[in-house]
């Protein structure tokens, strides 16, 4: 059996007497574009940061990459590039010192990362601004340097929580021809959303509700699960499940 | 070895060149801060604001009077002609002093009985009222010593103690003050700085991103704190400087040594703030636990108060604080000129704050969210 790029056993976490996940199993194949879809407080963000080690999982076991999140979670960070929802990169640099720092950080050093750097300026088209305070990008072109950052060590597997909240439709839509282009060189590419439309794009989904998993298939498997005609109709059913 | 030490520090260092108001508070403060201390708080008191009764009114009386303003510490501002207007004039907080010289003032003095003479202070304040306590009873021993020689028919004083006042041979305060200053400053603006380091990024949303790359807590810590030794360094030399030129507080020892010691004393600042960092949730919390840090600094290390007259168990506090340490570093080379042979133990201690602080800073820190 070839190695899964994300392996959960029953991972839970709880915050004191809340359990934000609640005993997921999941299996998500290497070079998928893999969606975690929910409404908000479902569990997404939480599930994410236990997969990037930046949250301890109280229960149950996760491999990223064949790496125990629980056992080594410092081996797993040269691994994985990571979008935070909330723009996570130094507003008080520009954006080529950004790129800069993370290449330093992940360990890149060299004719190796000369040829890197210029391969992800490319990659997201930021070679005209790189002189530019990242305080000063719009929304979509943040987005795009927090991409560019988080790739530059070639990762195995991406996590993207929310990447295009507050994204005007043709950024996001540029946004996801990159994904896809990611996909195809064999990165696996995992993200949470709330826009219908993107959890269309994602070759496989996972709904959650309420820590667990409530549906899991391709984006018309899901539907039908959960007992909508398209993915939107499944989204309302289950709010308005979760709201009553 | 930490490979990922530079890019933590380069990214440190051009945050902060690009912080231009919190570099310029960096470079003023040392400067205000010792214009304030070095021209406006001195620690001898003179001048004190007096007035006079005098009852006797012969020329023994002025004579007296005239004894007292010579010591400096009397500055007579008015004569009155009762004791309810001296009184009024104390209370009033005119005059901080009074010199009362009763009527039988000379005839007593020519008659070889005892004559008083009443000095009334204002003693709300007791560190302004004590140098005038003791220039009053020093001008009355004067006196009798001179009336009794005379009496005796010696031409000289039986005995003389004489006081040599070591290493500040003028009792200036700024000697006293300048070096003390350069270690205050130094605590203050390096814990603060450090103090917001991680909680900034906390805030910021900046920590979460740098968490999930493989950079180590240590590399981590060191990057965010060694820009700032530069800047202490800085400090310190603005402090020295302006102490020479405007001061005139000698550099007597070795300057170079004093560098050495300084920059184990910025490390230990450096990695208290860095602790305080890891116990704090925001920006303002730590603001205020620096604070917490700071003022104890400035009571107990001897930096103004001497620790001597201290009790025991605040003596036993102040050695907790490197400043305590330090200070008696920037003192003995400064003023006494010691050298290494000296101050050994004192280097010993302030590594070993800095060891512990940044261990314990590692230790607390942890690479997750919660």
């Amino acid at each position: 059996m070839i190695q899964a790029a994300v392996e959960t056993r029953g991972l839970t976490r709880r915050f004191g007497a809340l359990a934000a996940v609640r005993g997921l199993d999941l299996r998500i194949e290497t070079g998928e574009v893999f969606g975690l879809l929910g409404p908000n407080g479902s569990g997404k963000t939480t599930t994410i940061r236990m997969l990037c080690g930046l949250l301890e999982p109280s229960e149950g076991t996760a491999l990223v990459a064949g790496i125990d999140v629980a056992v080594a979670p410092e081996q797993i960070k040269q691994r994985i590039g990571y979008m935070s929802q909330r723009f996570g990169l130094y507003e008080d640099l520009t954006v080529a010192e950004n790129l800069d720092f993370y290449a330093g950080v992940y360990g890149l050093s060299g004719a190796a990362r000369t040829e890197r750097l210029a391969d992800v300026i490319a990659f997201i088209g930021l070679s005209g601004r790189l002189g530019q305070l990242a305080a000063q990008l719009s929304g979509g072109w943040k987005q795009r340097l927090a991409l560019g950052c988080a790739l530059l060590h070639r990762p195995a597997v991406l996590f993207l929580d929310e990447p295009t909240a507050g994204v005007d439709p043709a950024a996001r839509r540029n946004f996801w021809r990159a994904i896809h282009d990611l996909a195809r060189q064999a990165t696996t590419v995992i993200i949470t959303t709330h826009y219908m439309d993107e959890a269309e794009r994602c070759g496989r989904l996972a709904m959650m509700s309420f820590g667990r998993l409530i549906a899991l298939g391709t984006p018309g498997e899901v539907a039908a699960q959960v007992g909508g005609r398209t993915l939107e109709d499944a989204f309302v059913i289950l709010q308005e499940r979760d709201e009553r | 070895m930490m490979p990922r030490f530079w890019p933590m520090f380069r990214k440190e260092f051009i945050q902060m060149r690009r912080d231009r108001l919190t570099l310029g508070i960096m470079v003023g403060i040392p400067v205000v801060q010792l214009l304030l201390f070095g021209f406006a708080i001195q620690t001898d008191v003179r001048n004190l604001p007096t007035v006079v009764l005098d009852e006797s009114r012969t020329p023994a009386s002025r004579d007296l009077i005239a004894a007292f303003q010579n010591t400096g510490n009397f500055r007579i501002v008015a004569h009155v002609d009762g004791r309810r207007a001296l009184d009024r004039a104390i209370a009033r907080g005119d005059a901080q002093a009074g010199i009362v010289v009763p009527s039988d003032y000379a005839r007593r003095l020519g008659r070889g009985t005892t004559a008083t003479v009443q000095v009334i202070v204002d003693a709300a304040d007791p560190l302004a009222s004590q140098a005038a306590i003791n220039a009053a009873a020093g001008v009355a021993q004067m006196r009798n010593l001179l009336i009794l020689s005379r009496a005796a028919g010696r031409a000289d004083v039986p005995l003389e103690a004489r006081v040599r006042p070591r290493y500040n041979p003028g009792l200036r305060s700024p000697n006293y003050i300048v070096p003390g200053l350069v270690g205050v400053i130094l605590t203050i603006t390096m814990v603060l700085v450090t103090s917001m380091a991680i909680v900034r990024e906390r805030e910021r949303g900046t920590l979460e991103q740098l968490i999930v790359t493989p950079v180590t807590k240590t590399e981590l810590m060191l990057g965010k704190i060694t820009p700032y030794v530069g800047v202490g360094l800085i400090q310190m030399s603005t402090v020295l400087l302006l102490g020479r030129f405007v001061f005139d507080v000698p550099l007597t020892g070795n300057v170079l040594l004093l560098y050495g010691i300084a920059l184990i004393f910025v490390v230990a600042s450096l990695s208290f703030g860095l602790f305080i960092s890891t116990l704090v949730r925001t920006q303002q919390q730590a603001m205020q636990l620096s604070f917490f840090f700071v003022l104890p600094n400035i009571l107990l290390s001897g930096f103004m108060f001497p620790r001597q007259a201290m009790p025991v168990l605040f003596q036993w506090v102040g050695l907790l604080l490197p400043l305590t340490h330090f200070l008696k570093v920037l003192r003995g080379i400064l003023l006494k000129g010691v050298g290494l042979e000296a101050l050994w133990r004192e280097v010993v201690i302030l590594t070993g704050f800095a060891v512990v602080m940044i261990a314990a800073s590692v230790r607390r820190f942890h690479k997750t969210l919660d």
